[in-house]
């Protein structure tokens, strides 16, 4: 009657000690830690003696996965950043224009002369000088649109046209624009993301967060603000021919032209009248390193691709004598005179840096700039001291928790009452061998959650219990009391762990952070209580009870 | 020699004051309601948006000196207090300082961090600053959205899941237990102004799964017995399902409780509030299993007729 087939119990206990060994490595954190990270180094290639040294820490057949430590526990920098998509719709519109201006050009009999004019945001106008040529006009402009392939639209262009007045109207499409947010976001995430790798942080969290939020979480880093030097800006490059200075910011250029000012703040006030289209951009570095000048000052040295250097180098041979200017995000930071022509592909900007600055300008021009500036709109800073003392407070609240808990239960059901504490002590190295084997995240209500779990864990082997003495009073003998009991305390068990799992499932959708991560220790902790509660204790019970065969019972 | 809490056959009878007991409830509801509405709750920036900024120093906490120091920064609503917690060691001085989301700034603004930094190592050069979070005032409008989905949806998928394994009284009264937990708990939070922030929706929703847990628990016994005594009156079988599940439940509550307190007195102060929810929401939601859950099923009585077709429950012998 009280039986468990013996492949059962093979399986029940290959499972305990699965669990076991994934979680070993916990208790060796530091040590796993750089034994993992020096395994990573040497499958990248690069060994240092370090690293080598620390490969020998752990021995590599047995389990090396660790449970992550959240940002509350580890400290380190949050950031939830909003891309704005809707920059780049007004550099996109921008690209048009040369097509534009050579399309109606085409048309110049119907719809004569043509000028672009100043426009906010995203639509390219353009006004000509025979409004009844209009219909051709945006004929013309209309032959230009592109169709684009998406899953609801059938026939949707890239383009809008339209024509009122003497004014012709260019925008993007609702399609397009689509496609193009989608586009932003993914480069606006491989940009963070490489400027967070080359900063050489260790396990970066980058996570797009619905339509347009990226969120970013570097352990170990010092301050939200470090972080948000490295991804908050732009770091949009660009050379471009100096037409002229000014010192009035109300300057009127022409549309072709840019107004921009100067960085250096001994220059204050001053402004520099540049050619709009650029040279040569960011986007044609392969390089770029901090480095110091002639004079010792910081300085970044920069390479071009050949197309970049070839550009370059036809422009400064054509422009001996005269200046050019290096903008960096909207600022002029440098604009030197051309010498002698510059056709070997390299140069260094020399800006009014300071060391960091500059390092930070390398590793943001190495990366490539983003395609669309951030908003910051939500940044957490968390000291790796507080972090410790919270793991230092958790790990003492759960050893006077299980402390206190196996008392009370050996107290109440004596023999059984430790049973249940061998099966607690499982349930333990089962959530942190299982946290461990997904990667899942340890958060401070984490803690709280294995804690919780400690204290809840128990009721699935006090509702057995409980129901093993009601079935002894019926005197139907040991055996069978127990068997009854667990089958009985069956349905009040699942019932009860299934309402709890589905309010931990509630809030993993719609937590974040370390809510989610509490989210995942609660779960988590429901299906290990549950499986040790019903198996493996009754595993305990039933070896015991065939090796002593009881006549009576004390529960 | 055992301990037992409660004597092995226990024969309390504990619907006898199920009006008064009821009314009580409904009493603390409203009340709780009556706070929530006029003192309000003591919201995180996870809801206000602002910033809030841990301090320590080995210097004692001078609110009054950090106050006049952040005063020239005309911050708007400055909120500083002192934290102490038994885990400090003897020269940790710790203050909690929360500004609000700075008018107009749809996003966070570093600059006001720093000049507040700045100003507070005015008054104490040894002071650093072991957590900053800010949170904009568009994040938090969402928070709050977020929370209240959260807390909804759990409320629904407990009513549908009962509903599915039980009957639609069962349900009813588990979610009016269920309800009455969470306003309870928000009464609390008015009435002590803890800080009320994401973690404590964690909270609740955890407090919801114990309770839930406690209520089904009883229900199953009843629905066992339901079968076994079929022409007992309702309120005797269910006083004999509470009875006979009593031991269990002090039990368990007895062990969560303890464990909460090692958490509540040894884990620090940073999740203080967020143990305290669920410290109260266990209490809390052990009571209103019995008095009002039950309470509810005995108003509004179960259909016992094996021939009627909404009588018994089609999914309640899956499995179990």
């Amino acid at each position: 009657m009280l039986q468990i087939e013996g492949w059962k119990r093979v399986l029940i206990t290959l499972v305990c000690l699965a669990g076991i060994l994934l979680a070993v490595p916990n208790l060796f954190y530091d040590r796993v830690e750089r034994f993992n990270d020096a395994e990573a180094a040497i499958e990248a290639g690069v060994t240092t003696p370090e690293d080598a040294a620390d490969a020998g820490l752990w021995p590599g057949f047995l389990p090396s996965g660790l449970v992550n430590l959240g940002l509350d526990l580890r400290g380190g920098a949050h950031l939830l950043a909003e891309v704005n998509l809707a920059d780049v719709y007004a550099a996109r519109v921008d690209a048009y224009w040369p097509e534009v201006r050579d399309a109606l050009r085409g048309v110049r009999a119907e719809a004569g002369t043509i000028r672009r004019q100043e426009s906010a945001g995203d639509a390219l106008v353009v006004r000509i000088s025979q409004p009844e040529g209009m219909a051709a006009a945006v004929e013309a402009v209309r032959g230009l649109a592109q169709p684009i392939q998406t899953l609801s639209g059938v026939g949707s262009t890239d383009i809008e046209v339209s024509g009122a007045g003497d004014l012709l109207t260019l925008t993007l499409s609702d399609a397009e624009r689509a496609r193009v947010d989608e586009q932003t976001m993914q480069q606006s995430l491989e940009v963070i993301r490489r400027r967070v790798d080359e900063a050489g942080t260790r396990e970066p969290t980058i996570q797009r967060q619905g339509a347009d939020r990226i969120l970013v979480q570097v352990p170990g880093i010092g301050s939200a603000q470090e972080l948000k030097d490295l991804i908050g800006s732009t770091a949009r490059l660009t050379f471009h021919e100096v037409i002229g200075s000014t010192g009035d910011p109300e300057a009127r250029v022409s549309a072709d032209q840019l107004l921009v000012p100067v960085a250096d703040p001994s220059r204050q006030g001053e402004l520099r009248i540049l050619e709009r289209t650029p040279v040569v951009t960011g986007d044609d570095l392969t390089d770029a390193q901090s480095a110091f000048d002639q004079n010792g000052r910081p300085a970044v040295t920069f390479r071009f691709n050949p197309a970049g250097a070839r550009l370059f180098g036809a422009f400064t041979s054509a422009n001996v004598g005269q200046p050019f200017a290096v903008v960096l995000d909207g600022e002029v930071v440098t604009d030197p005179v051309i010498n002698e022509p510059i056709t070997g592909g390299s140069g260094q900007i020399t800006g009014n840096f300071t060391v960091e600055e500059a390092n930070v300008l390398g590793i943001t021009l190495r990366a490539g700039a983003l395609p669309a500036e951030l908003t910051f709109l939500e940044e957490r800073t968390i000291g790796p001291e507080l972090g410790q003392d919270s793991i230092d407070a958790g790990q003492v609240a759960a050893l006077v928790a299980m402390g206190a808990v196996v008392v009370f239960m050996v107290l109440s059901y004596g023999l059984f009452g430790a049973f249940a504490t061998v099966a607690l002590g499982l349930n333990v190295a089962l959530i942190f061998g299982l946290l461990s084997l997904i990667g899942g995240t340890l958060t401070l209500p984490g803690i709280a959650g294995i804690v919780l779990t400690i204290g809840m864990a128990v009721d699935a082997n006090v509702l057995v219990f409980e129901r093993i003495r009601e079935e002894l009073r019926t005197a139907k003998g040991p055996a069978r009391a127990i068997e009854l009991g667990y089958e009985k305390a069956l349905s009040a068990i699942v019932d009860a762990n299934v309402t709890t799992f589905i309010i931990a499932v509630i809030l993993f959708a719609l937590g974040s952070g370390p809510v989610r991560g509490f989210a995942i220790t609660l779960g988590v902790g429901i299906l290990t209580s549950a499986f040790t509660a019903i198996f493996v204790t009754r595993l305990l019970v039933v070896m015991w009870f065939e090796r002593r065969r009881p006549k009576t019972i004390e529960v | 020699m055992r301990l037992r809490l409660v004597p092995q056959e226990t024969n309390f009878d504990f619907f006898r004051f199920r009006n008064a007991t009821f009314g009580a409830s409904i009493v603390a509801v409203i009340a709780s309601l009556v706070l929530w509405l006029t003192v309000g709750l003591n919201f995180g920036i996870d809801f206000l948006g602002g910033t809030t900024i841990r301090t320590e120093s080995a210097a004692a906490v001078d609110v009054g000196a950090y106050r006049a120091a952040l005063e020239p920064l005309a911050l708007g609503d400055v909120v500083i207090s002192e934290v102490f917690d038994p885990t400090f060691a003897p020269d940790q001085n710790v203050a909690q300082i929360r500004v609000q989301a700075q008018d107009g700034a749809e996003a966070v603004t570093s600059d006001t961090v720093a000049s507040i930094e700045a100003a507070l190592q005015g008054v104490d050069p040894s002071i650093t600053f072991p957590s900053v979070e800010s949170v904009g005032p568009k994040v938090s409008g969402e928070l709050v959205t977020t929370a209240l989905v959260a807390l909804g949806a759990a409320i629904a998928a407990m009513l549908v899941y009962i509903w599915l394994r039980f009957e639609w009284q069962f349900a009813v009264g588990a979610v009016a237990a269920l309800v009455h937990d969470v306003i309870l708990t928000i009464g609390i939070f008015s009435l002590l102004q803890i800080r009320f922030d994401l973690a404590t929706i964690a909270a609740l929703l955890t407090v919801l799964g114990y309770s839930i847990n406690d209520t089904v628990v009883i229900f199953d016994r009843l629905r066992e017995n339901l079968i076994k005594f079929k022409k007992t009156p309702l309120i005797e079988v269910m006083n004999r399902s509470v009875n006979e599940t009593l031991a269990r439940t002090l039990m368990t509550s007895g062990t969560t409780l303890l464990a909460l307190i090692a958490l509540l007195v040894l884990g620090g102060d940073v999740i203080r509030g967020f143990v305290f929810a669920i410290f109260w929401g266990v209490i809390v939601g052990t009571y209103s299993s019995v008095y009002v859950a039950k309470n509810v099923v005995l108003m509004l009585g179960v259909d016992r007729d094996p021939k009627s077709p909404d009588a018994g429950t089609q999914f309640a012998d899956v499995d179990a």
